[in-house]
């Protein structure tokens, strides 16, 4: 997965604020990365973390409060700056996206299949029969099973699992080269989460599409991508192939984040090591390094200047001046 | 598990609902135990039935029929005052902290409440034991105690829920999904007091989640249940490395490995896996299935399954399974070493 092909979507210093009551808050504040054709890229962060925003603001899926700098470029094509209209062109054929609610997106009073069919001629002109047609192939797609009779229910015909499938559906429509799962799994039992993650791992396989995991769970991130990005208060803090990331963790809050996660190999009653405080108030940053007040390791020059995100060893970017493992820190933690 | 008596014994308990759809079997004949300052972890999916079964302990709403005895003492026999006295040394602590604390209430009122309706000690004893508890679940009660729960974080108010549910000193806390609504790091931190207060009260818990890992990681042992059954039971590490039944296997395999690829390369088919994932959903509680009610999702299911019904058998010392066809037949495999499992598991997990 390495970039010897060009990037599919290649953000440059995006920045979004949102303005209105109050002071400004800077919900993404320089974030830079790459999606490649055929990769899977996890974007990890708690919540406020702007790993939501980063996307939407991608899609123009943010509200007038917001404002947007930097570069979006798709195949090339700048997105920031695009009417409504010119981006709508891409929402859907290059780029879709899987919420995490989907019950919240599905019209309840309209027939799943029907919404299908509704998405694959908002793209194509099709006739009616056609875009059926095309509906039926899709729910197959995604393995749900008797697609004919599923096409004429309705979303509370459904369960949760099923309504994902339907979802994911839609967002394919128009065969998208990008696709992004905002928390899609999140709502969704441990055993269903699992189907759902299985199938977009076949179907990006299937379709050649880039897969973008947003998630709060690293686990997850671990387990399904092949690179995964880690934001705190708006910025990326450490960037790594999910490998490397895992077993050479450089930046204290990913590995904060990891040591809190229960795992199946703990003994039982087993403390969880603990940070405190809370993220910080993002119309508030504090100087210096965001994670600094909550930080483990943060000596004078954390509080005093930012750690620049860079790349510190081949392909592997971290934000910190006393990462974890360095060699003046032997000894410092494990 | 020990020779003492049980703290809290649950037998044949059986909860419906009427609704207009049909009869909704939640619990449907559900046995355990819980020792004193044990923690019994029960983990299932949505409608598994785990929530109902909580407050079927706890009395509210009463269950359809079966047994709860606490130290000694048939819950389902008492009425009034006399249920209000034994369930004081029973908990509660719920999912959503914020549903269960009152907006309109000081975090010191929210704490008071239990001491007053048990009337216990007099105002000033209330006032000190206030400041006890909230300092035992970590927060400061000359900062927190004015503060109104929209005033709070989502772990703050968690920890209010928890002081008001020892407050009163119970031997037996009962926790629903009690931190599935908090971030990872503030998860981390409440897990952490449920194991302080476990070793400085002495309390036991019945923990349920849907979080396998989480589950195993706070209980000595671990009860899966599956659409209104218990389809094993064991402790912690022996289920873990041992699974008996083939939904627990399943839930196993579906916990996100921190090892990087695992999801990818199972998801690929590759590195000698069997695929993690089990094909279906859960059947619905109102016509479950005959027999074992997971057969229709089970790959080892047979004729057997559909015509009678698995009941819990001890296949190893405290180690139960729900199934005619378990992973693990004898038991004398279950004591001797991993090698002898029957099913295809990668050694990234032990």
């Amino acid at each position: 997965m390495q970039p010897v092909t060009e990037a599919l979507l290649d953000v440059e210093d995006l920045k979004v604020t949102f303005t209105g009551r109050g002071r400004p808050v800077r919900a993404v504040d320089g974030v830079s990365y790459s999606v490649y054709p055929g990769q899977t890229l996890a974007i990890v962060g708690e919540s406020g973390s702007g790993k939501t925003v980063s996307c939407r603001a991608v899609m123009g899926l943010l509200p007038q409060t917001a404002v947007m700098t930097g570069s979006a470029a798709f195949a090339g094509e700048q997105l920031i700056g695009l009417t409504d209209e010119q981006l709508r062109r891409h929402r859907g054929a290059d780029i879709a996206m899987v919420f995490q609610d989907p019950t919240r997106s599905l019209n309840p009073t309209m027939r799943v299949g029907s919404q299908i069919a509704e998405a694959v001629r908002a793209h194509r002109p099709v006739s009616k029969p056609e875009a059926r047609e095309q509906a039926v192939d899709l729910l197959r797609l995604v393995r749900i099973p008797v697609p004919e009779r599923r096409f004429e229910e309705y979303p509370h015909q459904l369960s949760g699992g099923m309504r994902q499938r339907v979802m994911i559906a839609i967002a394919l429509a128009c065969r998208p080269r990008l696709l992004i799962a905002d928390e899609a799994t999140t709502a969704l039992d441990v055993t269903t989460q699992a189907q759902i993650m299985e199938l977009l791992l076949e179907l990006q396989a299937e379709l050649g599409m880039a897969l973008m995991l947003i998630s709060h769970d690293l686990a997850l991130a671990a387990s399904y991508a092949d690179e995964v990005i880690v934001m705190y208060a708006g910025r990326i803090v450490e960037q790594a192939p999910a490998s490397r990331l895992f077993s050479r963790v450089r930046m204290p809050y990913t590995q904060a984040l990891l040591e809190a996660i229960p795992r199946l190999q703990h003994p039982a009653h087993a403390l969880l090591p603990v940070i405190g405080g809370r993220p910080p108030d993002l119309s508030a940053l504090p100087v210096g390094c965001s994670f600094a007040p909550r930080c483990r390791y943060a000596a004078d020059d954390c509080r005093a200047s930012e750690p620049p995100l860079a790349e510190h060893e081949p392909g592997h970017r971290w934000a910190c001046w006393h990462p974890v493992g360095s060699p003046a820190d032997v000894g410092r933690a494990s | 598990m020990t020779s003492a008596e049980p703290l809290l014994s649950v037998r044949d308990l059986v909860h419906q609902f009427h609704t207009n759809v049909g009869v909704v079997h939640a619990v449907s004949g559900v046995s355990f135990d819980v020792y004193p300052g044990e923690t019994l972890g029960i983990v299932g999916e949505t409608g598994s039935g785990k929530s109902t079964l909580a407050r079927a302990v706890l009395q509210a709403p009463r269950p359809t029929s079966g047994s709860v005895t606490f130290r000694g003492t048939d819950l389902t026999t008492l009425h009034g005052t006399r249920l209000l006295q034994v369930r004081r040394h029973l908990q509660m602590v719920f999912q959503d902290p914020f549903g269960s604390l009152d907006p309109k209430w000081t975090v010191r009122q929210l704490v008071a409440e239990p001491l007053i309706a048990y009337r216990t000690g007099d105002r000033a004893a209330r006032r000190e034991r206030i400041d006890e508890v909230l300092e035992l679940v970590g927060l400061d009660p000359a900062v927190h105690g004015r503060r109104r729960p929209r005033e709070l974080s989502g772990g703050q108010a968690q920890r209010v829920a928890i002081a008001r549910a020892v407050a009163l000193s119970p031997a037996l806390l009962i926790c629903d999904e009690p931190v599935s609504s908090l971030d990872v790091l503030i998860q981390a931190q409440v897990l952490n007091l449920f194991e302080r207060l476990r070793a400085e009260l002495g309390l036991s818990y019945l923990f349920i989640a849907h979080d396998l890992a989480l589950v195993k990681q706070v209980s000595d042992r671990v009860a899966v249940m599956y659409l209104g059954k218990l389809c094993e039971v064991g402790p912690g590490e022996a289920v873990y490395r041992q699974p008996l039944h083939p939904y627990t296997r399943a839930l196993l395999d579906s916990v996100p490995d921190t090892v990087p690829g695992a999801g990818r390369a199972a998801a690929a088919g590759g590195a000698g896996r069997i695929s993690r994932v089990i094909s279906g959903e859960p059947p619905s509680p109102i016509h479950p299935p005959s027999g074992c009610r997971f057969r229709t999702r089970c790959p080892r299911a047979a004729e057997r399954c559909a015509a009678e019904e698995p009941l819990l058998r001890e296949l190893a010392s405290g180690h139960a399974v729900a199934c005619h066809f378990p992973l693990v037949e004898a038991a004398a495999e279950h004591e001797g070493v991993p090698a002898a499992r029957s099913t295809v598991r990668s050694d990234e997990k032990i």
